[in-house]
């Protein structure tokens, strides 16, 4: 009897201690998205009257522009994403193997300085520094590089610079968890046994971090693919980005229905995405997640 | 003639101010086994990595199998190394562990196989090549360890204290298949531990280094018998430590007189002169317990000491009994006999012991020379 | 103890669910004005509270945003917007977020009557009127006259003009280069059919024009900068951005096109959900004042829809007016109320323009 009451009891405790988590998810996550979904399987009849229907999926197959921005964003994400795994890794590298103790902070500190500013503010300064009137372009001529100063901004490179520096540190994080975790006598012995640096990389050091791998991959590619502002501003004319567009639908269209659609079509490709990058590195969602 | 499959000259290696390795030159003979002793710090493990290559020696050189080492990088060297932890790799089955340096070296797929499966058939683990590194116990991860080494016929074969994670049953057991592998392929080992029973019982040759510096190169019964170093005798095996200064010498017997008075017999190790202190060293196997002059029983005269019973250390084979030496209060550690006797010690209860002069050795301590 | 905290612990769950928004309202007297910038100047806030006590808070934003916000919470949130006169039919009939205004509550005769009948014509719904004049402007072409000559949109897309030139990714531009070509897109605002094949000839030719944009500007200050800069060369602007780069720099002036500058008109409009309608109306009759309307037509650079507000009296704006209009405001269209349904078609327009290489 006295039993089951603390049973019960601690039950209760757990439920109590579950609420704000349950809430959260299911009030601020789950219910906002099922609503959403409603709002995509609706279709306009007339001026405030919808029926129920698949045209906004079906617009955005039929209109070949929504589904090249939808194949260049993923495309932009997937190389934004590889960049960043090759600019971090060295950095990780060092941070986790090379250095010790006070440089190893600073070294994260260095990464961490970007999030000192906000995001539009480091566009922003983006901007200033390589439109053709800026600070970049003008130093490439006085230095001779360039004879006339060169518009640097809108081009899907910027976009790529600016989407690596601002991943960058979700990338390091990870990776240098899964290095530091890697224990150096194992390095040794793939030198020790013939490897060199290589094949040291491939067979014994890669393997190890391939979880740390696939969890930097998979924020830095979400955090991309959800990019807007960096996308936008230093994409200018041409760039289009699918958040650009699931923006443009429900703000300057009013088109929400259109909107949510391509909400749903973002998630649906992050995670594919996802299950693809998992599936390719041979490693499982529970081991990556605990690695972020 | 000897041949060396490792010859060290003059190598030297530090670290800021400190001086992990010292001008050392040693060799070791080919298909020996081959250890360093040393407590940890003493620059063993310095001297390990700079054989293998991931630590470059300040001066000197290392020839292996007669071949000058400078600036060959570990991977190019014909060493491989057991490493403490093992590192195997958590990720490949036990025959791609065992297969990855055939692999670097390019050895065709089938051949690999075959020679994995030989190698694993050779230390006792036939038909795990599929298995997992995490599937396997202590002492097989161990053997694969070796194994992933050997397949490469290496020239030397290098061990930093590879029994040290194991617990004690199962270290004693390896110890036992470690000197028989080693038996059977006939590699040079050069191992390396801070545990004088290992050393003692691999061994062809055991190394007691020291802040840079090998003490003692020798056999192990020449290490445990003849210690040629205060430091050789006080690490290798138990001793008794009895510091004073010499008040008579006989030959090659001298006497030592310690501060509170108590006088002991020994055979000088090195010169000592009177006057200078020294310090004698005795085994507690070597003395013999009584509780009369008859149980001493000697063989020939020798001093009889008294003291008192401290405490009864029971370690089965290693059971001791501490002493306190009646007139100076030293401490004196005796071996109890194996048949038994002398278990029901008391303690406080009066005893007698004595051990016979040439069995003990004296050192000059310290800079009495001045 | 645990009770205590589960307890507030709900409550304060309960708050966020339900937005809390009540509590921050319930502070009587303060008015909020969802509007553009410039268009709510601190000094005439200042003296608005000063007279009535009531506190003003303004949000910043433009026509599309102020549909969106007010749809999300079906008109809620706010006391007093501001969209262009146009922009009040569609939106209404679709989303409801309005209410009609009382005329009653109104000092209707302050306002200028022209004005007044165009919004009367553009915002009446069901007999019942929804938004009142606030300030009015004309869209047209700012060039660098040191730099290059222009007449017209379609000069934008001149050859020499490469990489130049700006316009906005937004529906007046449609609007411009239809009548630039000839066309009159307001004609054909009931016939969805002949006004999808016009946008597509207009988007068509954005298009080909592209190489022409160096950016599609989305705020006034970054198309000044890039005036400023010399990075571009002619733009599609509107007067009050034109004339303040005039006076900064002379050589850059701001025309009325050839085939006519478009007019807009910014209001006034109730939220239908907005909860303190008495400081709207306050607020309103306030700022009709023509002392207080001209020093907001300052504030803005462009002219107040409030009779003897006229700021025509400046002298350096009436040389700048005469300048770009020659011919008065003979040559400006007002654009008529948008349809439901027109801007998915525009929409869809826009993006290919967008996405076009």
């Amino acid at each position: 009897m006295a039993e089951t009451t603390t049973q019960a009891s601690q039950r209760l405790i757990l439920w109590l201690l579950l609420a704000p988590a349950l809430i959260w998810l299911l009030g601020l996550i789950l219910l906002p998205h099922l609503d959403l979904a409603l709002l995509s399987l609706r279709e306009r009849t007339g001026p405030g009257e919808y029926a129920f229907g698949l045209a906004q999926y079906r617009t955005f197959f039929s209109e070949p522009l929504y589904w090249d921005v939808f194949v260049r964003t993923a495309t932009l994400s997937v190389i934004a994403t590889a960049l960043t795994l090759l600019l971090a890794f060295p950095i990780a590298w060092t941070i986790a193997k090379l250095t010790r103790g006070r440089l190893s902070a600073l070294l994260f500190a260095v990464c961490l300085i970007p999030f000192w500013v906000s995001e539009t503010v480091r566009t922003l300064g983006w901007m200033i520094l390589l439109r053709e009137t800026g600070v970049l372009p003008s130093l490439l001529v006085t230095l001779g590089v360039t004879e006339v100063p060169i518009e640097m901004l809108y081009r899907d490179a910027t976009i790529l610079v600016g989407l690596v520096y601002t991943s960058l540190l979700f990338m390091v994080v990870p990776l240098y968890g899964s290095l530091e975790s890697l224990d150096d006598s194992l390095i040794e012995a793939g030198y020790d046994l013939g490897g060199n640096g290589w094949t040291v990389l491939r067979t014994v050091v890669i393997p190890h971090a391939a979880p740390g791998i696939t969890a930097g991959c998979i924020v830095v590619f979400m955090l991309t693919l959800g990019n807007y502002l960096t996308a936008s501003l230093l994409g200018g004319k041409n760039s289009l980005w699918f958040t650009e567009q699931i923006y443009t639908q429900f703000i300057t269209r009013f088109n929400w229905e259109q909107g949510a659609a391509f909400g749903f079509l973002l998630l649906a490709l992050s995670s594919v995405m996802v299950w693809i990058g998992l599936r390719l590195s041979g490693q499982r969602f529970s081991d990556v997640m605990s690695r972020t | 003639m000897t041949t060396f499959d490792l010859e060290a000259k003059g190598l030297s290696k530090h670290f800021g101010t400190h001086t992990a390795v010292d001008a050392l030159s040693f060799g070791v003979e080919r298909g020996s086994f081959f250890s360093i002793l040393g407590p940890s710090g003493c620059g063993k493990t310095t001297l390990l990595r700079m054989i293998a290559g991931f630590v470059e020696p300040d001066a000197g050189d290392v020839e292996i199998g007669g071949r000058s080492m400078r600036g060959v990088p570990p991977n190019r060297r014909p060493v491989n190394m057991v490493f403490q932890q093992l590192a195997l790799f958590p990720m490949m089955s036990v025959g791609e562990n065992v297969a990855y340096g055939l692999a670097r070296r390019g050895v065709r797929r089938a051949d690999r196989e075959r020679k994995v499966d030989e190698m694993l058939e050779r230390v006792g683990l036939p038909g795990s090549a599929a298995k997992r590194v995490d599937q396997l116990s202590g002492g097989q991860r161990q053997r694969v360890a070796i194994a992933r080494s050997l397949v490469l016929e290496p020239t030397l074969l290098l061990l930093d204290e590879p029994l040290g994670a194991l617990d004690l049953k199962l270290r004693e057991r390896m110890k036992i298949e470690l000197k028989q592998l080693q038996a059977a392929f006939g590699t040079t080992f050069v191992y390396i531990t801070h545990d004088q029973s290992e050393a003692l019982v691999l061994s062809d040759r055991v190394a007691v280094m020291n802040g840079g510096r090998f003490e003692q190169v020798g056999t192990p019964q020449e290490l445990y018998y003849s210690p040629a170093t205060p430091f050789v005798a006080g690490f290798v095996g138990a001793n008794n430590r009895i510091e004073g200064r010499v008040t008579s010498i006989d030959g090659d017997l001298v006497e030592v007189r310690s501060e509170s008075g108590w006088a002991v017999h020994a055979r000088r190790q090195g010169a000592l002169r009177l006057g200078d202190a020294a310090a004698a060293f005795v085994r507690p196997e070597v003395a013999v317990l009584g509780r009369s002059m008859a149980d001493l029983a000697l063989a020939e005269p020798a001093a009889v000491h008294r003291g008192t019973v401290e405490s009864l250390l029971f370690d089965g084979a290693n059971s001791v009994v501490l002493l306190r030496e009646q007139a100076s209060r030293c401490e004196f550690r005796v071996a109890l006999p194996q048949t038994g006797r002398y278990a029901d010690l008391k303690v406080n209860e009066p005893v007698l012991f004595s051990f016979a002069a040439d069995r003990a050795v004296c050192f000059a301590t310290g800079s009495a020379h001045g | 103890m645990t009770a205590v905290r589960t307890r507030r612990r709900v409550a304060l769950l309960a708050c966020l669910l339900s937005g809390c928004a009540s509590l921050a309202n319930a502070a009587g007297g303060t008015l909020r004005i969802i509007t553009w910038a410039d268009y709510v100047p601190a000094d005439v806030v200042a003296q608005f509270t000063k007279e009535t006590g009531i506190k003003v808070e303004v949000a910043l934003s433009n026509n599309e945003e102020i549909i969106s916000k007010l749809r999300a919470t079906r008109g809620a949130g706010f006391d007093l917007a501001q969209p262009s006169q146009d922009r009040i039919l569609g939106p209404q009939q679709e989303f409801g977020i309005y209410k009609p205004i009382d005329l009653a509550k109104v000092q209707v005769d302050r306002i200028q009557p022209d004005l007044l009948a165009t919004v009367r014509r553009n915002a009446t719904i069901g007999g019942r009127l929804y938004a009142l004049p606030y300030v009015w402007g004309a869209e047209g072409l700012v060039v660098n006259t040191k730099r290059t000559q222009i007449n017209d949109y379609l000069d934008l897309c001149r050859a020499d003009l490469r990489g130049r030139t700006s316009v906005r990714l937004r529906r007046p531009t449609l609007m411009a280069f239809a009548f630039a070509m000839g066309k009159d897109p307001f004609a054909l605002y009931s016939d969805t059919k002949a006004y999808t094949a016009l946008m597509e000839q207009v988007g068509a030719r954005l298009i080909a024009c592209k190489a022409n944009f160096r950016f599609f500007f989305d705020n006034r200050d970054q198309l000044l900068n890039g005036m400023r800069s010399g990075e571009l060369h002619a733009a599609m602007m509107w007067d009050s951005g034109g004339w303040k780069l005039n006076r900064e720099n002379p050589d850059i002036k701001f025309i009325a096109p050839k085939s006519g500058a478009l007019g807009w008109l910014d209001t006034y409009a109730l939220p239908a959900r907005g909860k303190n309608e008495a400081a709207a109306y306050a607020w309103i009759n306030f700022t009709l004042r023509p002392e207080i309307a001209a020093r907001i037509a300052k504030s803005i650079g462009n002219f107040s829809a409030a009779k003897g507000a006229d700021q025509l009296t400046d002298p350096v704006l009436r040389a700048q007016f005469a300048a770009s209009f020659p011919e008065g405001f003979k040559s400006v269209r007002w654009y008529p109320a948008i349809p439901p349904g027109l801007e998915e078609i525009e929409g869809r327009i826009l993006d290919r323009v967008k996405a076009a290489k």
